[in-house]
């Protein structure tokens, strides 16, 4: 028992939609109480709602355990409940049913910088969310030097942050967050913020916090980060658990619920595009796949690319960018950089675009984005143009696999000198 | 005026330090995980436990009072003067109408100026601080939204917060009252009696409004409105006895008529000293309290519910 931090079970939280729930009207409840005085009253006192308006269910039996050290990322698309179940767990909202059981010291972050005044001074505001966050007087003092090195606007500490630059403003703010010291830490999206240096900083400052052995429960959209923090997966779908264990599973698994979810409707009746419409994208497909964009990698990677435009002989970039299925993007090509590239194309054409067979992409789910410029001016883009599965195949000559997976694969020469 | 804010802060400080021992020895204890239990469950029952929780956040309730001194009159030229120009305005208007055209000087033992306003400014701390207490939870909802702690230490905070008004505000009755020449009777030990009762009928009008405020926006229109109304229910600037005998339980069910009154007979030699219909307004006041602060923690729960984000 000693070893587990968090406990889940059976977790539920209903909410009443419909147009009333905001602000409810003062006339109404008037009238409700004035014909049932004591139901009213029982009703309210128990938090229970008086008219009939339609349930729904944010959480249903959620169940999990997170034992002690471990770092678990919850993942999940907008609306499967992640917010919900981490203002449960941070006790701003309490559960319709279920219980948690939290062994440990709890520490909330669900957002920088919570209760941060304009008008107070860097130094006033340390202590104000210090405070707020559950550090006692004592711990700020004690801890305060280390909160200014950290955040590095010393000079600034007696201004108010009202005139604090944004960064300036998260930084300290972070950093007064950093230096919580709870055995137990649930973290939302604190790193949407800030420039790529700061959000380096904090996951290298996150991941300082995981190594010391305390519980960690991180919710992201950053796959990259959830990927390299976390060790345990918690994947939510529509508002209990789809599927929880090893990170890896987990976040491919999400990747999939992604593809199922996204528009991958053919690419001539997609109405999700941006830009202008001088051209529009006809036909977008993989070649050398077969059925459902599958693809083994020892073939070769190429994609062809169908067209019409309104206007005749004019000058045009193409832009196709791989991405993989945590986000990042593998390659990049821009018809730019291509001597070979047409000057000028004609009002109606077929692209195909090859990658050489040197390379290849390590076994999984791609997501490509393609956009196409018209004299400099974009007609065309559309995100997600293409989804397609890799998988493992005899990509290097002897048919063997590399012990390792990187993210992609390429062919190479050894050249060997006994010296 | 910025010198007693010092003597505040000064005195805050020094409480505060003296709290700094037993906190280090809780956080011996808690080096042991298993002392930090903590079971979450829904809540349907109303529990008294839980109003012990407020005093275990005594610090932020610290702080949160400390910033709202601090922040109230940023950017103000007259600044904690204003709790003085207000009354002291009021008070000329109505010597002029009540004291001089409807001679209701006649029958009071000291000059009307000073029975007014040392009706007015206790009035005025009065609805300043109920209007405060009432705005509290919306004017903080992004700390409801994003943070546990007791909901309570918000609307309490705000209410700690006029503690300074309170100060200069009796600071300038003081030198008004040696303008006029009136010395203080032995009834002054009352005084803090009669403060606290303030104090009392505020907050807990507070948190019966600053709780349905968070789901009824009614409640931001009512109290203007109320706060008006409710002056000139008051005995604020005309003195009880004008009221005909058998109406005057009806005057002593509003509990601002005993603190109001009492603080005058408190401060100097008045005709109208506290009697039995006293300890209605002393009743009123005292449930109003206990029952706003029974409702407030029977609906905290759900506070975070209506703010949504």
């Amino acid at each position: 028992m000693s070893d587990i931090a968090i406990k889940v079970r059976g977790l539920g939280k209903k909410y009443h939609i419909g147009e009333k729930l905001p602000q409810r009207s003062l006339a109404g409840s008037i009238k409700n109480a004035a014909a049932f005085p004591w139901k009213v009253a029982k009703n309210l006192i128990s938090g229970k709602a008086i008219d009939q308006r339609e349930e729904f269910w944010a959480l249903k039996d959620v169940a999990f355990d997170v034992k002690q050290g471990e770092v678990l990322g919850i993942i999940g698309r907008n609306g499967a409940g992640k917010s919900t179940l981490l203002k449960i767990l941070s006790r701003i909202t309490t559960p319709t049913e279920g219980e948690v059981e939290l062994f440990g010291r709890v520490g909330c972050l669900l957002e920088v910088g919570t209760g941060f005044h304009p008008e107070l001074t860097g130094r006033e505001n340390v202590f104000l969310n210090g405070s707020l966050l559950g550090m006692s007087n004592v711990e700020i003092k004690q801890r305060f030097d280390e909160i200014v090195d950290f955040s590095g606007v010393e000079r600034f500490l007696d201004t108010p942050v009202k005139f604090y630059s944004s960064g300036m403003y998260t930084r300290l703010a972070f950093s007064v967050a950093a230096h919580l010291n709870p055995e137990i830490l649930i973290v939302d999206e604190v790193l949407a913020v800030g420039d790529a240096e700061f959000q380096k900083k904090c996951l290298g400052k996150m991941d300082d916090i995981a190594r010391s052995g305390r519980t960690i429960i991180f919710v992201s959209h950053n796959m990259g980060a959830v990927k390299s923090l976390c060790q345990k997966g918690l994947l939510l779908n529509n508002g209990s658990v789809f599927l929880s264990g090893d990170i890896d599973r987990v976040i491919e698994k999400y990747s999939e619920t992604i593809e199922l979810y996204t528009n991958t409707s053919p690419i001539a009746g997609r109405t999700d595009r941006q830009g202008n419409g001088d051209l529009l994208i006809q036909k977008f497909d993989l070649i050398n796949s077969s059925d459902n964009n599958r693809m083994i990698n020892e073939k070769q990677i190429g994609f062809v690319l169908k067209y019409m435009a309104k206007c005749d002989l004019f000058f045009c970039r193409i832009l196709i960018s791989i991405n993989n299925s945590v986000g990042e993007c593998i390659i990049f090509m821009d018809s730019t950089t291509i001597n070979d590239f047409p000057k000028q194309i004609r009002r109606k054409g077929k692209f195909e675009i090859k990658i050489t067979r040197d390379f290849g992409l390590a076994d999984g789910c791609y997501f490509v984005n393609i956009a196409v410029f018209v004299n400099e001016i974009m007609a065309d883009y559309i995100q997600n143009a293409l989804i397609f599965h890799v998988e493992k195949g005899c990509f290097y000559e002897g048919g063997k696999s590399p012990a390792g997976k990187g993210m992609c694969h390429v062919k190479q020469k050894w050249e060997y000198q006994a010296l | 005026m910025s010198f007693i804010v010092k003597i505040v802060f000064a005195l805050s400080a020094v409480v505060n330090n003296l709290k700094i021992e037993k906190n280090c020895a809780m956080e011996e204890k808690s080096q042991n995980p298993s002392e930090h239990y903590l079971l979450i469950k829904p809540v349907n029952k109303f529990r008294l436990a839980d109003l012990l929780e407020i005093f275990r956040y005594r610090e932020l309730l610290y702080f949160l009072t400390w910033r709202d001194i601090k922040v109230k009159y940023k950017q103000t030229i007259f600044g904690v003067l204003w709790v003085l120009i207000q009354p002291l305005a009021l008070m000329l208007l109505f010597t002029v109408v009540f004291g001089k055209f409807a001679k209701l000087e006649q029958d009071l033992k000291v000059p009307y100026a000073l029975f007014a306003f040392a009706g007015l400014l206790p009035w005025q701390l009065f609805s300043r601080t109920l209007t405060a207490t009432t705005g509290s939870l919306l004017s903080n909802e992004h700390l409801i939204s994003k943070i546990y702690f007791p909901r309570m230490i918000v609307p309490l905070a705000s209410c700690l917060s006029g503690i300074v008004d309170f100060l200069i505000g009796f600071i300038g009755l003081a030198v008004m009252m040696i303008f006029y020449c009136q010395m203080p009777t032995a009834n002054i030990v009352f005084l803090p009696l009669f403060l606290i009762l303030m104090m009392m009928t505020a907050l807990g009008i507070g948190f019966w409004l600053s709780a349905l405020y968070i789901e009824y926006r009614d409640v931001g229109y009512i109290v203007p409105f109320l706060v008006q109304f409710w002056m000139f229910a008051t005995p604020v600037v005309y003195p009880v006895n004008i009221i005909p005998q058998e109406y005057l339980w009806i005057v002593a069910l509003n509990p601002m008529t005993g603190v109001i009154e009492g603080i005058r007979w408190s401060l100097f030699d008045y005709a109208y000293a506290p009697g039995k219909l006293f300890f209605l307004s002393l009743g009123i006041s005292v449930f109003t309290f206990i029952s706003g602060a029974i409702w407030f923690h029977c609906r905290e729960k759900v506070f975070a519910d209506y703010i949504g984000k």
